[in-house]
């Protein structure tokens, strides 16, 4: 299949689209996209020897403060152990794993600081806690500002491309 | 279970907003007459009542250019609004609006955006008077927000706030015409969690079966 990848290179793989609070992995050629993160923290792990990958477009920080049975990849605390589950079915191992993450923005900023949605933030301070109980080194990040962002990981080379409008592309 | 009342809403309940809308639709339009002494004629082809993971795909999928206005409501049934259009649709707006030729704005200026976001203001207030007329209930809507971005990033916002409980946004799609082109927006209403059911119950609709 071609496919132009979000840095116009040629994508040999196939491409596994994440939705909105979903997840998937693949392994190399495969190329593993999510787009319009705003708030939403995409979170991508990486094995390069096995060269399994795996991504999680997640929405919010704790399922513990919603209601119970929701979809687990909806949450940083239940989609980041569901990944690296995945993966390790699939024959990665959870030692050689890295993160690197991108999203986390604040769209809209108010003058009324007690509307503040900051959300974005807290997703990116909870993935990162998340890792950091996984043991998994976070080696690479694009988060914050005020943009959206689309996001593809490369399970062939473990490059995370990251796409913005009028702000960029930068390879992590 | 709020959902199962969602997804039986009947099509007069469906009418009901869609009318509330119209003469929402209708008030904004004079207001935006008053403002600009240009006629710019609104209506409403359609309301329903769609999961927020489709909210999206309405839009034309999650990378799609779009301009949002936000803002929350207080009141009787709290909730926040978002107006979306497509960019190219915003900068129609913003020149017809700022009386300059059709699409000359490209980029949109700090006085631009302000614009914008008075016209995302005098939709919200007037959809929420017509929906306050109907219902006697009460809304405050706040100072607006505006974001021009891929509308997965903007939408994903509010779907997060909502997300933790919350699973339904009502939207009143609304179409501008003015200088014989019309441009499309989406005002969505996306009630907070148990305010649905207190706008559907004022409205004189609701199901029968409502647990709480």
């Amino acid at each position: 299949m071609l496919y132009l990848g979000l840095s116009g290179l040629i994508v040999m793989g196939q491409v596994i689209r994440v939705g909105i609070a979903d997840l998937n992995i693949g392994r190399s050629p495969d190329v593993i996209v999510t787009l319009g993160l705003g708030s939403c923290v995409g979170v991508a792990l990486y094995d390069k020897v096995a060269k399994i990958g795996g991504l999680a477009h997640v929405m919010l920080p704790d399922s513990k403060q919603a209601r119970s049975g929701q979809n687990p990849a909806k949450f940083a605390d239940t989609a980041i152990p569901l990944l690296i589950e995945k993966m390790e079915r699939a024959g990665a191992s959870r030692s050689r794993m890295v993160a690197k993450i991108a999203g986390g923005a604040q769209m809209f900023s108010f003058s009324d600081k007690n509307l503040q949605l900051n959300i974005g933030k807290r997703n990116v301070e909870a993935v990162k806690a998340v890792l950091a109980e996984e043991k998994i080194p976070l080696v690479a990040e694009d988060t914050g500002g005020s943009y959206g962002r689309s996001v593809e990981l490369h399970t062939d080379s473990g490059k995370f491309v990251v796409r913005t409008v009028g702000h960029g592309i930068k390879e992590l | 279970m709020k959902e199962d009342i969602i997804s039986k809403l009947t099509d007069a309940q469906l009418d009901a907003l869609k009318e509330v809308g119209n003469i929402g639709a209708g008030n904004a339009a004079t207001a935006l007459y008053q403002m600009i002494g240009k006629k710019v004629n609104m209506s409403v082809p359609k309301a329903a009542v769609i999961p927020l993971a489709e909210v999206p795909e309405v839009l034309g999928g999650p990378e799609v250019l779009v301009a949002g206005v936000f803002l929350r409501v207080l009141g009787d049934a709290p909730g926040s609004i978002l107006f979306v259009m497509p960019k190219d649709s915003a900068l129609y707006l913003v020149d017809i609006l700022m009386g300059r030729p059709v699409s000359s704005t490209q980029v949109l200026s700090e006085l631009d955006q302000s614009a914008l976001k008075e016209i995302g203001n005098i939709l919200a207030s007037s959809y929420l008077n017509a929906l306050s007329s109907f219902t006697g209930l009460t809304f405050l809507p706040t100072v607006p927000a505006l974001a021009v971005d891929m509308a997965g990033a903007i939408l994903d916002v509010i779907l997060a706030e909502l997300g933790q409980l919350g699973d339904y946004a009502l939207l009143i799609e609304t179409r501008f015409q003015a200088e014989s082109a019309h441009v499309e927006g989406h005002f969505f209403l996306i009630p907070d969690p148990g305010s649905l059911l207190v706008i559907l119950r004022t409205l004189g609709v609701d199901s029968n079966g409502a647990s709480n």
